[in-house]
């Protein structure tokens, strides 16, 4: 057998660990911006490039696609290239990778801040930039895919398949929720409305968890931990029905973000049921991790890296128990809405994805820098401290999310409910709040001593941009017959066919009735299209980040038909696209809040909120009383929505001027009635009237 | 079109019962060919990542 030599190319490697460091460090930065401005408004700088809103988009994203996303590229150029025994497929194409990556990064950190959203949680991004990431993501895939196909080694390791995995079902997921109608350059609307478009989103925003931030580091795991362990997986086989049945059973689970909605029941309970199923493969892998270290724990002791792995996979365990705990419907009730969720995905941000890419780090960089560690201690420091901030990031908010759901649930003897101002509920947190920026703080911190430690290291040593490797040729002969397992890793495109098969069969159990069968989505007569000026008071809501703390979703409880008023019915979000339903309860609920409050409540509120609401935490939106909108911005929304289905009549747009005239002079009479000194043409009055509007098709009715 | 075809599939009460079958099946399938899995391919596989072909590069380290 001929012997090979070529080179593993750690020069793209050592891109993506650049671009790793520096994007953790500021999504770190913003993080901790954000939260100190949930207890000190005032960081919110008036400005509208730096409210909360349109902040918590740009740290989700810098977190999860440019920190995680670059590390994911990082380990797998870095593994792939070693357990396939070949230099990637294409040089050219890796680059592209890694500079078509940092320039969507650099379009969302422009346009994210600039308002430019289309809502749907970690889909922010327009649909110029979609196309962007659909367009590098296959370049990424190609490569890959090349590289498998030109490897030396016959079989694929099991990291390899997860890789694959995450390709074909990132690339799957990102297209169909990100299917969307241009406005213009920089806006669109989601093809699906309400129900339908909850769905999607969340069947995308649940795997978006499994499959950029569970799968490519399963992968990374099954590598790297046995590396730095220097010993094989405790078991193979379990690996293999870890693999298959964590992305069959996966895509199932996403309704679970959808509890208690308007979503139909049955799409519920599955949820529900598979989400329960996911720790049996979850906790698979988990223990598949932790026993690799079987007879090896005396070397956690000394080796940072083990360390920093072993907290990874614990928390990867924690919060895939969690995770399906928080999808019984009782456990739901509590949970939902409040910071208990936020506690959850920082156990797997903060523990799993930051700490299995900081050990992969110390273990990659010396090696590609052909030194050793700057400082052993430094790291073992970046450990403990990173572990003491994620404990005080994670805690706090345990118990202020049991804390106010509670509260926001408690009646009085008579019936009532005990803690009718909202405000109340969240004053009641302040303080933990705090708490969870201290328990950030530790964390960067933890992150700035590795970045120098990482720096020094490098400096230590020289770069190996192309290291040298021999192995021999892989025979281009016919093998026929083997274990079924074995023919599939010799055959990398029916396996990544096969996997594509695993991961559409839930999503199209689940969508294919929602989208088909008109009883789930029951209509209602008395529900019609917004008007002009309503939606387009909807798209400064959406700009301005509302969603991020204020759900349109009054779900069938007591306690919040008592609070909000008539539960939300799925009939009434026939005309949303996109959907508006939030994840998260910072502030009230706003389903019922159209006619609530005098529109002079709204402009004052907008304002300064802390003049309607003393001690709010609420941002000022001080620019949408000097802000206009024009007439001609919003004719081109009714032509688009109409083509989504909406029912404008035809020629609608020729009303439209009249229409907002109209409507608008209503709202500056009441304003000026007031004492409000304004004009029809301010953004204000726009989302007044949205705001308005919201929830009140089917009051209306009941007054008639 | 497709549509009308779903709305005929006997009130869908076929659809849950096909998703059963497809998850059972997938899942016996499944443990029953990893049982069977031959045991030299097994421990070829789990030490892949360890095996080092890579040549050492001669190196000045400034440590």
């Amino acid at each position: 057998m001929q012997i090979e030599k070529f080179q593993y190319d750690n020069k793209i490697v050592k891109y993506f660990v650049i671009a790793t460091v520096i994007f953790g460090l500021v999504g770190m930065l913003v993080g901790l911006l954000i939260a100190i401005q949930l207890f000190y408004p005032v960081f919110n700088f008036d400005l509208p490039y730096t409210t909360f809103g349109r902040l918590r988009p740009l740290h989700t994203n810098a977190v999860i696609f440019a920190f995680v996303g670059n590390a994911m590229f990082a380990g797998t150029y870095y593994s792939a290239q070693r357990l396939l025994k070949s230099r990637m497929f294409s040089d050219k194409l890796s680059w592209i990778n890694f500079w078509g990556w940092q320039l969507i990064i650099l379009a969302a950190a422009i346009t994210l801040p600039l308002g430019l959203t289309t809502s749907k949680e970690y889909a922010e991004l327009e649909w110029p930039i979609d196309i962007a990431i659909a367009l590098v993501w296959v370049v990424f895939g190609i490569n890959l895919i090349g590289t498998i196909l030109k490897r030396r080694e016959r079989h694929m390791y099991v990291a390899i398949w997860f890789f694959i995995a995450t390709f074909v079902t990132v690339a799957v997921l990102h297209i169909v929720n990100s299917l969307e109608l241009p406005v213009s350059a920089f806006k669109s609307y989601s093809i699906y409305a309400g129900v339908q478009d909850a769905l999607v989103q969340w069947w995308y925003g649940h795997n978006a968890v499994a499959f950029f931030l569970t799968t490519p580091f399963l992968g990374l795991m099954y590598y790297f931990l046995p590396k730095a362990a220097n010993r094989p997986v405790y078991s193979y086989k379990l690996s293999i029905i870890h693999f298959w049945s964590l992305i069959f059973i996966y895509i199932w689970a996403g309704p679970h973000h959808l509890l208690y909605t308007s979503l139909p029941d049955w799409a519920q309970t599955l949820g529900v049921v598979f989400s329960i199923m996911l720790i049996a493969p979850s906790w698979g892998g988990m223990l598949n991790g932790l026993l690799t270290l079987r007879g090896a724990w005396d070397r956690v002791r000394e080796e940072p890296i083990l360390k920093f792995m072993v907290v990874a996979v614990t928390a990867y365990g924690m919060a895939t128990f969690e995770g399906p705990m928080l999808s019984l419907k009782s456990v739901n009730a509590i949970a939902h809405y409040s910071d208990w969720i936020i506690a959850h995905v920082h156990i797997g941000g903060l523990g799993w994805n930051g700490f299995l890419i900081f050990g992969m780090l110390y273990w990659m960089i010396p090696r590609m820098w052909g030194t050793k560690l700057y400082s052993l201690k430094l790291a073992n420091f970046h450990f403990w401290i990173g572990t003491l901030g994620i404990i005080f990031y994670a805690l706090p908010l345990y118990v202020a999310g049991l804390t106010q759901s509670l509260m926001w649930k408690q009646f009085t003897e008579e019936g009532l409910l005990q803690y009718p101002n909202f405000l109340e509920t969240v004053i009641q947190i302040v303080p933990m709040y705090m708490l969870r920026a201290l328990g950030g703080l530790l964390y960067l911190i933890g992150t700035i001593v590795m970045s120098y430690n990482l720096v020094k290291t490098a400096k230590s040593g020289i770069f190996i941009a192309n290291e040298d490797a021999e192995a021999p040729a892989l025979e281009k002969k016919k093998i026929v017959g083997g274990h079924w397992h074995s023919v599939l890793e010799r055959k990398p495109i029916i396996f990544t066919g096969l996997a594509l098969v695993a991961v559409l069969i839930g999503g199209v159990v689940e969508m294919v009735p929602t989208f088909l069968i008109k009883s789930n989505v029951p209509t209602i007569e008395s529900v019609t299209p917004y008007t002009s000026l309503e939606l387009h008071g909807r798209d400064i809501y959406i700009r301005e980040g509302c969603v991020s703390c204020h759900s349109q979703m009054v779900r069938p409880f007591r306690s919040e038909t008592e609070r909000y008023g008539e539960y939300s019915k799925a009939g009434e979000f026939v005309y949303d696209h996109p959907f508006l339903w939030g994840s998260k309860r910072t502030g009230p609920d706003l389903h019922r809040v159209g006619q609530k409050y005098p529109d002079s409540w709204h402009y004052y509120h907008m304002l300064d909120p802390t003049t309607m609401s003393p001690g709010s935490l609420m941002p000022a939106y001080p620019w949408l009383m000097k802000d206009t909108y024009s007439v001609d911005e919003i004719k081109p929304k009714i032509t688009v929505m109409r083509k989504l289905g909406v029912p404008y009549p035809e020629g609608h747009e020729d009303q439209v001027d009249a229409e907002i005239n109209a409507q608008s002079a209503g709202i500056v009479k009441r304003l000026t009635d007031a004492g409000i000194d304004t004009k029809q043409d301010k953004e204000i009055i726009a989302l007044i009237a949205y705001l308005q509007r919201l929830g009140t098709d089917i009051k209306l009715k009941a007054e008639n | 079109m497709y549509k009308q075809v779903l709305e005929r599939i006997d009130e869908i009460a076929m659809w849950p019962i096909i998703s059963l079958i497809i998850f059972f099946s997938f899942f016996v399938g499944l443990i029953w060919w990893v049982v069977r899995l031959d045991k030299g391919h097994i421990s070829k596989m789990e030490n892949l990542p360890n095996e080092d072909d890579t040549i050492p590069t001669p190196v000045k380290s400034k440590l």
